[in-house]
């Protein structure tokens, strides 16, 4: 995919990546936490930055994602990434 | 605020696990009767989950070394090589590994965990990258956590991955560390070496570091390593393991040609500042070291107990986790059944280790058993028998339910 800085463009890609970890029918919001209410943990969390770094073609530093808490936080992650990236 | 309130998920988990039956991650093995054999709960158990690969935390020329060690240097080092020197001891055993690696450079340190902690932490610096392996060991997560570089992570085992991440790191200046194991510890898979070798031969600034904790003393014809099985050792710049599975003793150790690895003895605080190891553990490993240069019978053994018990429990239908390797896993559907088959074998007096998320990959909820040279095929074989108990009780379970 062509990297984009629409916000609502990556939020929407990053919940779509959130795939398998996403309840059937259940809406995701920023403030959605990716533990307590998408039971993603620390393990599960690495898979999917994987997938979301080969989908922006970006690279998340593991050392953020300790401070990551929120699908917000996860998308924040990627704005800054992919604004770096496009320089 | 209670500071034990973040743990709350935790112990939720811990109980429910703890209704099973005993608690799995608080096991007291009463007595050590052998390398295969303790007792546990009053009961004779065979050991299957020790990591003691070749058998030798019993073996009477490790435990002579330990014992005259102690009488001529003490019990304790008492402090760090940087402050109070070091012993004769580790300036030997680290010549022992620079010749048994035919390396020209090699550090000891006082756990495996602090190896891999020191080493990364001490080679990736501000502006460099860690590449690691997704199912990394603790301590190197740990290490990388330590270092001033930043860590990007590939998918297990997969060099296309690797090659893909450095492709996109190739603009971003600073050197890059991959991190790679040798043996994965819980699942029992090995590296695709050469592959990964391939892969950061094609990107200059690049380094492999290949942890070799649990394939060192078992892979490869002189027990060097997946590395050396692969035939791929000029390939791996820095190679990192433990004294606490085929050396039986503690600590842990680093080999590398390029001399630069020498500075981590001033510029890496896990090896700077903590006591150095022991006299005894230097010793035991010492002789542990020459054993698997005189012994290659011992990594015959390993490979042939392996073999029976991979073989047994497929006969079974259990369904195992990997290809052959020392490091046998099955898995098991779901959590619950996981821990009710740890039970019933501890039950019937066999011990193996229970691996759960997120300790696990992919949420594998698994019985995971490690061979050692030591275990008698007749010990193997009854192991197999319990296991085959165990595999009918669950299903009476499952039907009663």
């Amino acid at each position: 995919m062509t990297p984009t800085t629409n916000e609502d463009a990556i939020f929407e890609a990053v919940t779509g990546l959130l795939g398998r970890h996403r309840p059937a029918g259940a809406v995701v919001t920023p403030a959605t936490e990716l533990g307590a209410d998408l039971n993603i943990d620390s393990v599960a969390a690495m898979d999917l930055i994987m997938e979301i770094e080969d989908h922006f073609e970006i690279d998340i530093p593991v050392n953020q994602v300790g401070d990551m808490r929120t699908v917000g936080d996860l998308a924040g992650l990627v704005r800054k990434e992919v604004a770096a990236k496009q320089g | 605020m209670d500071i034990f309130d973040k743990f709350k998920p935790t112990m939720a988990r811990r109980s429910a696990v703890l209704a099973a039956g005993r608690n799995p991650f608080g096991l007291t093995v009463e007595r050590v009767l052998s390398p295969t054999v303790g007792i546990i709960e009053g009961r004779e158990t065979i050991l299957v989950g020790t990591n003691n690969y070749l058998g030798l935390s019993f073996d009477p020329a490790c435990i002579d070394a330990a014992l005259q060690a102690t009488k001529e240097d003490g019990t304790g080092t008492t402090g760090s090589r940087i402050a109070n020197g070091s012993f004769g001891r580790h300036v030997r055993l680290e010549e022992a590994f620079r010749r048994f690696f035919g390396k020209g450079h090699a550090i000891v340190f006082s756990t495996g965990y602090q190896a891999n902690l020191a080493t990364i932490a001490g080679l990736a610096g501000e502006g460099d990258t860690i590449l690691a392996d997704s199912d990394s060991h603790a301590s190197i997560w740990d290490g990388c956590r330590l270092a001033a570089a930043e860590t990007v992570v590939f998918r297990h085992n997969d060099p296309d991955h690797l090659d893909r991440r450095l492709a996109r790191l190739k603009d971003k200046g600073g050197a890059k560390l991959i991190v790679v194991e040798g043996l994965y510890s819980i699942l029992g898979d090995t590296a695709p070496l050469k592959e990964f070798v391939a892969v950061k031969r094609r990107h200059p600034g690049s380094y492999l570091l290949v942890d070799e904790a649990h394939s060192f003393g078992v892979f490869g014809e002189k027990g060097r390593g997946v590395a050396e099985a692969e035939g791929v050792e000029d390939g791996v710049d820095f190679v990192v393991g433990t004294f606490s599975k085929s050396l039986a003793g503690i600590g842990g150790f680093a080999v590398s040609d390029h001399a630069g690895l020498e500075l981590l003895r001033v510029a890496s605080r896990p090896y700077m500042f903590t006591a150095s190891p022991n006299p005894a553990a230097m010793a035991s490993v010492t002789e542990a070291l020459h054993q698997i240069e005189r012994r290659p019978e011992l990594r015959a053994r390993i490979w042939a107990n392996a073999k029976r018990l991979h073989d047994g429990l497929e006969q079974l239908g259990f369904t195992l986790a990997a290809p052959l390797s020392p490091v046998i896993a099955i898995r098991l559907p779901d959590e619950a059944t996981a821990v009710r088959a740890w039970n019933l074998l501890i039950d019937a007096g066999v011990y193996v280790n229970l691996a759960l998320p997120p300790g696990t990959p992919n949420g594998a909820c698994l019985l995971r058993c490690s061979l050692s040279a030591a275990h008698e095929p007749d010990q193997i074989d009854e192991v197999l028998r319990r296991f085959e108990t165990m595999r009918d009780r669950l299903e009476m379970q499952a039907a009663a339910e």
